[in-house]
C-alpha cells in the first residue's frame, strides 16, 4: 500500500474524507435506508429476470413437444421468445421508477455531507 | 460508379468530419477519455446499441433465422435481457466510484498495481479477442459487400485505418458519435426492410407466418424438405443444444455487464442517473432491433430462401440478398453500408476501451505509480497505444484469415463474465473481498474460459479431407469438453476463485475502505463531475 497515497492524483476523485466520515455515513439511518430500499426491488426484480430468461431454454430444449402447442398462427415457444423482451422492458422501466425513490434518499445523505465538510 | 462503395465513402466522409471536428474538442484526459462526460443520456443509450450490435447481430443473426427459424430468434434473445445486469447491478455503481476505466472501481479499496496489471490484461485480452472477430468479419464482408472490388487484405487495412484515425485523433467523442449515426442507420434499415417484408405479404401477419411454417430446401444430402421454421430445434439439437443455450445465456448475462467497450461508455454522461437512462434508451433499441431481425431473418428464409443464400455468400449475407430482393441494387448498397457503418462502430469503441486501460490503467497507475510525468501524458499514450492496437489488429487479421474463428465473439462474452464480473461484483458488494481474491478471479476466470474453449467442439473436431481452409476445426481430434460455450463452468469457476483468494488471505486495509466504496457507489458522493470546455 506504500503507493497509496500518491495513487490518488490519477485514480481518487475529488471528494476526500477521513475513514470516520465514510464509516458514519454508511452507519447513518440514511444510508441504511438506502441500501434497504435498493435491495428490495433490485434483489427479487434480478431474480425473477434471470428465473424467467432461462426459463425459455430449459422449457424449449426439455419439453419441446408443449412448447410447439399452435396458439393461433403462432406457437407457444415463439410467444414466450417474444414475450421476453417486453418482460425485460417492462423491468427497466420498474427499475427507473423504483430508482426515482433511490435518488431522492441519496440526496438527503448527499446534502448532509456536504453540509458537514463546509458547504464545500 | 459501384453503387455499394460509392455509400461506402459517403459514410467515411462524413464520420472523417466528425472526427475534425471532434478533435479540436478533445484536449485534455476526461475529455478524450470521456468525452467530457458531457454525452446526453438519450445519446449515450444510442451510442452503446451502436457499440453493441455488430455485424455479428445484424447479418449473422438474421443469417441464423434465416437457416434455423425459431432457434436463431431464440438466440437472439439473451443479447438483450443482458442488458438488465448492467442495468440493476453495474452502471450506476461503476459511474458513481470509477474515473475511466472498469479497473478505477477495483483500485479503491484494493492495491492498486496488482489489481489494475490484472484487470489491464483481461480488458486486452478481451478486447483483442473481440477485435479480432471483427475484423476478419470485416475482411470477409467488406470483399463480398462491394463484389471483389478490393480483397480481404485491403479491406481489412481500410477498416484498421479508419478506426485509427477516429480513435487517435477524435478520442471518445468521435467514437461516440460514430456509434450514434451507425445505430440510426442501423435501426432505419431494419425498420425499411421490416416493413418491405411485411409489404411483401400484403402486410398479413397470417399470410407471413403461414409462409414460415413451410420453408422449403434442400437439406445436406441435396433432398428437398419442407420445414416449419417455427419449430424449435433445428439448430440446438439433443444432446447438448440446450444446455450449449443455457451456457451461452449465462455468458450473456454476466459477460455483457464485464464488456470493456460497454463500460467505458458509462464514463461519457454527467452522472450515475443520466447512465441509468441510457442503458433504458440501449435497451428499447436493442430490444426493437432484434424484434425487427426475426422479419429479416424469416422474411429471407420465405422470400429468398436458404438454398439461394448458400449459393450467393452464405448466411452472413441473407439480410443484404432480402435486401435486394425486395428493394434492388440500391436498397442492397444501403443496406450493405449500413453493415460495413456496424463493423467501423463497434471496432472504433474496442480501440479505445484497450487504449483507455493500457494508458490510465497500465502506464500511468501500474508502471508510473499514478503520477504523470509531465501534463497530457496520459493522452499522448492512449494516441500511440492506438496505433499499435490498430497494427496489430489488422496483423492479426491477415494471419488468422484461413483460420475457423467463430468461436471468438463467444470466447470474448466467456471471459468478460468468468475474470471481469465476478470481481466487479464482489468488489462493489463483498466487505470480506481483498486484492489476492481479485487477482485470482480475473486469473481463474480468464484461464478457465480460454482452456474450455480449446477443448470445446469449436476447436476441437475431425473434418473429413473434404473440408478446408476456415472451415476446418483447429485441432484435428475428438473434443474433450462438449459445449461450445464453456460459460456454465467457467463463471462458477471465476467466482470460486475469487472467494477461495480471498478466503485465504488477510487484508484489514481493504475492509477499511469498503464503507467509502459502499457509500461513493451507491450515493455518487465525490463522483466525477462533467468539465466544461
Amino acid at each position: 500500500m506504500g503507493n497509496a497515497g500518491r495513487n490518488l492524483e490519477a485514480a481518487q476523485p475529488q471528494y476526500q474524507a477521513s475513514q470516520l466520515t465514510w464509516d458514519k455515513i454508511a452507519e447513518s439511518k440514511e444510508f441504511k435506508d438506502l441500501m434497504a430500499t435498493k435491495k428490495t426491488f433490485i434483489v427479487p426484480a434480478f431474480i425473477f429476470f434471470v428465473v424467467y430468461y432461462f426459463a425459455l431454454p430449459v422449457l424449449v430444449g426439455y419439453a419441446p413437444q408443449f412448447m410447439s402447442i399452435k396458439v393461433g398462427y403462432l406457437n407457444l415457444a415463439y410467444l414466450f421468445a417474444l414475450s421476453q423482451f417486453f418482460v425485460a422492458w417492462i423491468i427497466a422501466g420498474l427499475y427507473v421508477r423504483a430508482a426515482n425513490n433511490f435518488d431522492r434518499l441519496a440526496e438527503d445523505i448527499l446534502n448532509k455531507a456536504e453540509d458537514a465538510k463546509g458547504g464545500k | 460508379m459501384n453503387i455499394p462503395l460509392t455509400m461506402f465513402l459517403v459514410f467515411i466522409a462524413i464520420t472523417l468530419g466528425i472526427t475534425y471536428w471532434a478533435s479540436r474538442r478533445s484536449a485534455g484526459a476526461s475529455a478524450y477519455f470521456a468525452a467530457s462526460r458531457q454525452i446526453k443520456g438519450w445519446q449515450n443509450g444510442v451510442a452503446v446499441a451502436g457499440d453493441y450490435m455488430s455485424a455479428a447481430s445484424f447479418l449473422g443473426i438474421a443469417g441464423l433465422i434465416a437457416f434455423y427459424g425459431y432457434d436463431g430468434f431464440m438466440y437472439s434473445v439473451g443479447w438483450l435481457v443482458a442488458y438488465l445486469t448492467v442495468l440493476l447491478v453495474i452502471a450506476e455503481p461503476l459511474r458513481n466510484a470509477g474515473k475511466y476505466t472498469m479497473a478505477d472501481v477495483l483500485a479503491y479499496r484494493l492495491k492498486p498495481r496488482p489489481v489494475r496489471a490484472t484487470a489491464s490484461l483481461s480488458t486486452l485480452v478481451v478486447s483483442a479477442i473481440y477485435m479480432i472477430a471483427q475484423m476478419i468479419g470485416a475482411g470477409t464482408l467488406v470483399k463480398l459487400l462491394l463484389g471483389g472490388m478490393v480483397t480481404y487484405n485491403q479491406a481489412v487495412i481500410g477498416v484498421g485505418i479508419l478506426m485509427i484515425v477516429y480513435v487517435v485523433f477524435g478520442g471518445m467523442l468521435a467514437t461516440t458519435w460514430v456509434q450514434i449515426i451507425k445505430a440510426i442507420l442501423l435501426m432505419s434499415g431494419t425498420f425499411l426492410l421490416s416493413i418491405l417484408v411485411l409489404a411483401h405479404f400484403h402486410f398479413s401477419f397470417s399470410q407471413f407466418f403461414a409462409a414460415i411454417s413451410q420453408v422449403t430446401y434442400r437439406d445436406a444430402k441435396g433432398a428437398v424438405v419442407v420445414k416449419d421454421f417455427l419449430q424449435p430445434g433445428l439448430l440446438y439439437k439433443a444432446p447438448y443444444g440446450p444446455l450449449n443455450l443455457i451456457s451461452l445465456g449465462l455468458a450473456l448475462i454476466f459477460g455483457t455487464a464485464g464488456l470493456p467497450h460497454i463500460l467505458v461508455r458509462f464514463y461519457t454522461v454527467p452522472d450515475a442517473k443520466t447512465a441509468r437512462h441510457s442503458v433504458v434508451w440501449a435497451m428499447v433499441l436493442i430490444g426493437s432491433f432484434y424484434i425487427m431481425t426475426t422479419f429479416l431473418g424469416f422474411g429471407a428464409a420465405t422470400i429468398v430462401g436458404p438454398d439461394y443464400i448458400k449459393g450467393h455468400g452464405g448466411t452472413n449475407m441473407s439480410a443484404p440478398l432480402l435486401a435486394n430482393a425486395l428493394g434492388g441494387s440500391i436498397f442492397f448498397a444501403f443496406i450493405s453500408a449500413i453493415a460495413f457503418a456496424t463493423i467501423l462502430a463497434v471496432v472504433a469503441g474496442l480501440t479505445i476501451s484497450a487504449t483507455t486501460s493500457f494508458s490510465h490503467d497500465f502506464w500511468t497507475n501500474v508502471i508510473h505509480n499514478g503520477v504523470e510525468r509531465k501534463p497530457g501524458e496520459e493522452v499522448t499514450v492512449a494516441r500511440i497505444s492506438a496505433f499499435v492496437v490498430g497494427a496489430v489488429a489488422i496483423a492479426l487479421a491477415i494471419v488468422l484469415q484461413t483460420w475457423n474463428v467463430a468461436f471468438l465473439v463467444a470466447l470474448a462474452f466467456a471471459v468478460a463474465a468468468s475474470a471481469n464480473l465476478p470481481v466487479i461484483v464482489l468488489s462493489i458488494f463483498w466487505r470480506r473481498f481483498n486484492t489476492v481474491g481479485a487477482v485470482s478471479g480475473l486469473a481463474v476466470g480468464l484461464l478457465a474460459s480460454i482452456g474450455l474453449i480449446l477443448i470445446s467442439p469449436s476447436v476441437m473436431g475431425i473434418d473429413p479431407p473434404t473440408v478446408t481452409g476456415a472451415a476446418r476445426h483447429l485441432i484435428q481430434a475428438k473434443a474433450w469438453f462438449p459445449l461450445d460455450h464453456p460459460g456454465i463452468i467457467s463463471i462458477p469457476l471465476g467466482f470460486v476463485g475469487a472467494i477461495l483468494g480471498t478466503l485465504v488471505t488477510h487484508e484489514p486495509a481493504s475492509q477499511d475502505k469498503f464503507n467509502e466504496l459502499l457509500v461513493r457507489s451507491n450515493t455518487g458522493l465525490g463522483a466525477e463531475k462533467a468539465t466544461t470546455h
